[in-house]
């Protein structure tokens, strides 16, 4: 007895639960042994089955991501990836289902998840897999009619060049080249063999208006009549180029679909062909309020392929610190522009989202001063970030005057931290927190309630308005934030109102976490920021898959990245929050008028670039 | 324009002025004082469309608020109603879906209208060119009078570009057809929409699609010919 080791606890819970299912499941279930791979594989006709059991009895409840592979020339199948989580915090318990290439079909898991809803439909569009039982299997970023599914790797766009980039047009000593100029058209477009525009009908809105419940409902004794609207995709109240359309019946919303791609730029498919550094700056234009918390997120998940490899060293801690405070303050200034743009729905034209811009202007300031760019920051990178804080910068922040002047850096953020942004954000609460309007038109408008929230995989300020206190830096840490001291907000009614109420929380949160950061930055001055050696711009990635996600201030943004040990990303996917959340728009908008979805979406806080990627 | 300035540019060069009186005094002739009242005006009071497309929108906005004060220039009127604007602000990626609403919006401002492009993407698409959804610049559909490099441009460079286009507006002339054409020649013709197919397809170039039809299918015949 003795010589025999103690019974030891499995110690993840993620091998419990994978022991688990193959124990139920048998054959139906297998471990993925890929080399840099984790999670089961499913048969796909177990799929469904397998997941009710994984969200019922292993209590994996949320379906972060669903996202779809195409190993052409790797075992010539696609892949179905589903990154689901406890709510209660832990790592992801994978599930992948592959189908052939030619005609690819598998089970629907909307019935399971209804956050699979929108996921699944672009997994359709840009890959080409049909799911059975699907509600509404369409087109969501390209228009129906479309001519192929673009993210299979055998499918090239009009002005494609090469594989990976640097093109040899370009570098080096190639002969640049415009590829207008290559194309019969002077356009960036193709067509199947022998298409002429003679008798062509678009289906591209057809199909949009075809699933929208239209007529008069004479049922009961008074009614009117069912008409469809279309808001967008310019309309000021849409943020951009979204657009949404409603069944009404007079002011009341019936049905809501939201039709999205006018701002799908294709960034995937690029970032296939980008070396994984190339990706930084891409990352950026994602969520163009929150460039640098982009930037983590992807820089996390390349590093966690990076981990495997040889010569791999964790970024430094002052690395960590400025990676933290960069973030942080992006947070505080996206929930700041967030709030004024809800205000603006709700029709305060301009003037909230005017003062959410001052302090904008700010933080800018700070971030133009370190990484060189105002918006689009590119400073983070595969171990550290690409610059250190600069001793001075010149801005306006001055409690005595306006007057742009010289600050010492650290003085500067302490001014910012300590004495002007919390004012900024006291200043929102008091002025808007009891205005009658808001709290007329938010309070009890939009429910989302805890269960539909997780089921639909909303993420962020909305889930956790929703009264879920999933936040990944508790739940799933990274960074600093294990030894950082704050609480992670959480409101119960998931309405406008606390959705707005969570952001004023999250901002004090971030305040408080940002003047524990200050003197970790000063402790830490001089130290490398960099941990690699200076100026590698081809990192070596392991071959494998990783899914990085970080807590962005719209939700949880994630990266699947799946490395085949080469230049670039084999494939390269975004978990965007923008993009899910939606998923629970027409939830929370039946029944309001429509003057409320209006208010509904502001609340939501979408931005485009993320959304349509 | 300073008052001063206004008085030098309506002042006729050919007609001489009392030294002490330059300041005040202008004299001019019908046409020119049309030109100058007219312009003038029309430069001082450009609405934008409230509209934005990608990331270039949001320094579009912040061009718009309190720090860089686009209202300077009178320019701070944002109409989300085409038929109110002057100026289409096209800031951000154009992609094919949402090519087709702009030139509809193109078509439904009323003259005299006028596009800027703001950004790289807008000009020529930008770091996302070889997008398969992408256009590669607005100006493959729509006229463009004021191009704005920059990814995104700083609202000190969206504000040079509204520069150059009052300046641009400073040369139009009431008796010249061709820099004034909506007074002349009725409304300028209607930019045909592009229509969502296989691909995006611009109707101007329906006869390029017919070619390229008939050379594939002759190209099929003369290989079939082969075979027998
Ligand atoms: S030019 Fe740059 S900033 Fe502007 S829309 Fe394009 S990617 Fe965004």
């Amino acid at each position: 007895m003795a010589d025999q080791s103690p019974a030891v606890e499995t110690v993840n819970p993620v091998d419990d639960a994978i022991n688990h299912l193959i124990e139920k499941f048998g054959a139906a279930v297998q471990r993925d042994t890929r080399d840099g791979y984790s999670g089961v594989i499913v048969d796909p006709a177990q799929l469904v089955r397998v997941g009710r059991y994984v969200r019922d009895t292993l209590n994996y409840e949320y379906l972060a991501n669903a996202a779809a592979v195409d190993y052409l020339g790797k075992g010539d199948h696609l892949e179905m990836v589903y990154h689901t989580y406890r709510v209660s915090g832990g790592p992801a318990l994978v599930l992948k289902a592959q189908t052939p290439r030619e005609d690819a079909v598998l089970p629907s898991l909307v019935p399971v998840w209804p956050g699979a809803n929108f996921q699944e439909r672009e997994a359709w569009d840009l890959m080409g897999i049909r799911f059975d039982g699907h509600p509404n299997l369409k087109r969501i970023l390209m228009w129906e009619g479309f001519a192929g599914h673009p993210l299979r790797k055998d499918w090239k766009e009009a002005y494609y060049e090469q594989d990976q980039k640097p093109f040899d047009s370009r570098w080096p000593g190639g002969q640049v080249s415009r590829s207008e100029e290559h194309n019969a058209y002077g356009k960036n477009v193709k067509y199947p063999d022998g298409f002429t525009l003679d008798d062509y009908e678009s289906l591209a809105e057809k199909a949009i208006y075809d699933t929208m419940p239209l007529g008069v409902d004479v049922s009961a004794d008074i009614s009117t009549d069912r008409v469809v609207v279309s808001l967008g995709p310019q309309h000021p109240s849409t943020h951009g180029v979204f657009r949404m359309v409603a069944a009404i019946e007079g002011e009341t919303i019936r049905g809501l679909e939201p039709v999205m791609g006018y701002l799908h730029r294709n960034h995937e498919k690029i970032g296939e062909r980008n070396t994984f550094l190339q990706n930084m700056p891409f990352t950026d234009r994602l969520d163009y309020f929150c460039s640098l918390s982009n930037n983590l997120g992807y820089a996390l998940g390349v590093e966690q392929l990076m981990a495997h490899g040889a010569r791999w060293e964790a970024p430094s801690r002052r690395a960590e610190a400025i990676r933290v405070l960069m973030v942080e303050l992006t947070r505080i200034l996206n929930h700041l522009v967030a709030i004024g743009f809800m205000l603006n729905d709700l029709g305060a034209y301009f003037t909230p989202l005017m003062y959410a811009i001052i302090e904008r202007e700010l933080i800018l300031d700070f971030f133009e001063a370190v990484t060189g760019s105002r918006m689009m920051c590119n400073y983070m990178r595969f171990g550290g970030v690409a610059a250190d804080l600069p001793a001075s910068l010149r801005s306006t922040a001055n409690q005595v005057n306006d007057r742009v002047r010289e600050f010492d850096t650290m003085q500067y953020l302490r001014e910012l931290i300590h004495d002007r942004l919390p004012r900024a954000v006291d200043q929102t609460d008091q002025l808007l927190t009891t205005n009658e309007i808001v709290t007329s038109r938010c309070i009890d408008v939009g429910i989302l309630s805890k269960e539909d929230a997780i089921a639909y995989s909303a993420a962020g300020p909305v889930l956790r308005a929703s009264g879920v206190p999933y936040d990944i830096r508790r739940a799933e840490p990274y960074s600093l934030y294990p030894e950082l001291e704050f609480d992670v907000a959480v409101r119960y009614h998931g309405d406008i109102y606390d959705r707005y109420l969570i952001r004023l929380d999250e901002m004090r949160q971030s305040l408080r976490i940002l003047k524990q950061i200050l003197p970790i930055l000063e402790e830490t001055k001089g130290q490398s920021f960099f941990s690699g050696r200076g100026g590698i711009y081809s990192p070596r990635v392991p071959a494998g898959e990783s899914y990085g996600r970080a807590e962005n201030p719209k939700g949880e943004l994630g990266y699947y990245i799946v490395s085949d040990g080469g230049q670039n990303p084999w494939r390269y996917h975004v978990r965007a929050p923008s993009f899910i959340n939606l998923t629970a728009l027409e939830q929370m908008s039946k029944g309001n008028k429509i003057a409320d979805v209006v208010a509904i979406l502001g609340s939501i806080d979408i931005v485009l670039g993320e959304l349509d990627r | 324009m300073t008052e001063s300035n206004f008085l030098r540019e309506l002042h006729d060069p050919d007609v001489p002025v009392p030294e002490g009186m330059q300041s005040s005094v202008a004299v001019t002739n019908l046409r020119k004082l049309a030109d100058t009242v007219y312009n003038w005006g029309r430069r001082n009071s450009i609405w934008p469309m409230a509209f934005g497309l990608a990331c270039c929108a949001i320094e579009m906005i912040a061009t718009a608020s309190s720090r860089f004060d686009q209202a300077r220039f009178g320019m701070e009127v944002l109409r989300a109603s085409p038929r109110q604007a002057d100026l289409m602000l096209v800031s951000g990626t154009v992609t094919k879906k949402m090519v087709v609403p702009i030139v509809r919006l193109y078509n439904q401002m009323s003259e005299p209208k006028y596009v800027l492009a703001m950004g790289a993407c807008a000009i020529g698409g930008g770091p996302f060119k070889e997008g398969y959804n992408v256009v590669s610049g607005v100006d493959k559909y729509i006229p463009v009078d004021v191009y704005v490099p920059g990814c995104p441009p700083t609202p000190q460079a969206l504000l040079w570009g509204l520069i150059k286009l009052q300046e641009k507006i400073d040369k139009q002339s009431l008796g010249n057809a061709n820099s004034t054409p909506w007074y002349g020649r009725g409304p300028s013709d209607e930019v045909p929409v592009p229509v969502l197919g296989p691909d995006i397809v611009d109707p101007r170039q329906a006869h390029l699609l017919r070619r390229e039809a008939e050379a594939v299918q002759a190209q099929m015949v003369q290989a079939e010919g082969e075979e027998n």
